[in-house]
């Protein structure tokens, strides 16, 4: 059984972070392109990042990158190491831990600004 | 199909190697390999952007002080070439999948390498030709 498995799922969030990550990325080669218009251009834009409901996409663009990283990695080892699908199952859940042990405390510290006033 | 890991006795594991053509097989294993250089890359771009320090402490100041030294430079365009290929050849696996016109597919492939081509010049002409206006 591979539908509706975590073979399935975590094969879709691959996909689905992986393209988020790129429309992130396009947009932040065009912020970061505004350096050349010099320190008021680019400050003013950047400044739109600075608003605290960009904490929450902050977050999300985090979450979505250690996700993609994390289960890339997970394929790579299945790849180059076949056996490993016999465990493949262990190997998903002990990557769902490493993805919240990497995620909870980078979005404590991003967080920071929500607590402080 | 024939059987993914001949010898092994495991019939499914990973995404089999593509065998049909070379185009496929190194794009197959430039994923893998940009994919590592990416984890360390990216992840302690992050790292030291978002939790180290603080979006809010990101400004031109910040950026002028950082690029500096150019061996940040030389880490960010790194970044830069690897996750743009990256990011568009996956998209261009999943057109593959889900556009089931040949003329769509075509369109799409020529789109990402527009693309490709337009991001990786305007980030590389950001990194490279940025000059600080402080002499810094």
């Amino acid at each position: 059984m591979y539908r509706g498995r975590e073979g399935m799922w975590s094969w879709i969030l691959h996909r689905v972070t992986g393209v988020a990550v790129l429309l992130f990325l396009f947009a932040h080669i065009l912020d970061t392109m505004l350096l050349l218009y010099g320190p008021d251009v680019y400050n003013t834009v950047v400044g739109i990042y600075h608003n605290k409901f960009f904490l929450l996409m902050e977050v999300a663009l985090v979450a979505a990158v250690i996700y993609h990283a994390v289960n890339g990695l997970r394929i790579i080892i299945i790849d180059v190491w076949p056996a490993a699908t016999r465990h493949q199952r262990k190997l998903f859940w002990g990557a769902v831990a490493v993805i919240f042990a990497m995620l909870i405390p980078a979005a404590w510290q991003m967080l920071q600004p929500l607590f402080e006033a | 199909m024939a059987t993914p890991n001949p010898g092994t006795g495991i019939r499914y594991a990973g995404r089999p190697r593509p065998t049909q053509s070379n185009f496929e097989l190194y794009s197959w294993l430039f994923m893998r390999v940009s994919g590592v250089v990416l984890w360390i890359l990216v992840l302690g771009h992050l790292l030291i952007m978002h939790v180290l320090n603080s979006v809010r402490d990101i400004d031109y100041a910040f950026v002028e002080n950082r690029w500096a030294n150019p061996l940040w430079r030389i880490w960010d365009w790194t970044m830069l070439i690897l996750a743009l290929i990256h990011g568009l050849n996956g998209v261009r696996l999943m057109s593959d999948d889900y556009l089931r016109k040949r003329k769509h597919r075509v369109i799409a492939t020529i789109l990402i390498y527009v693309a490709a081509f337009a991001f990786i010049l305007i980030g590389s002409i950001t990194i490279l030709m940025f000059r600080s206006p402080t002499g810094m």
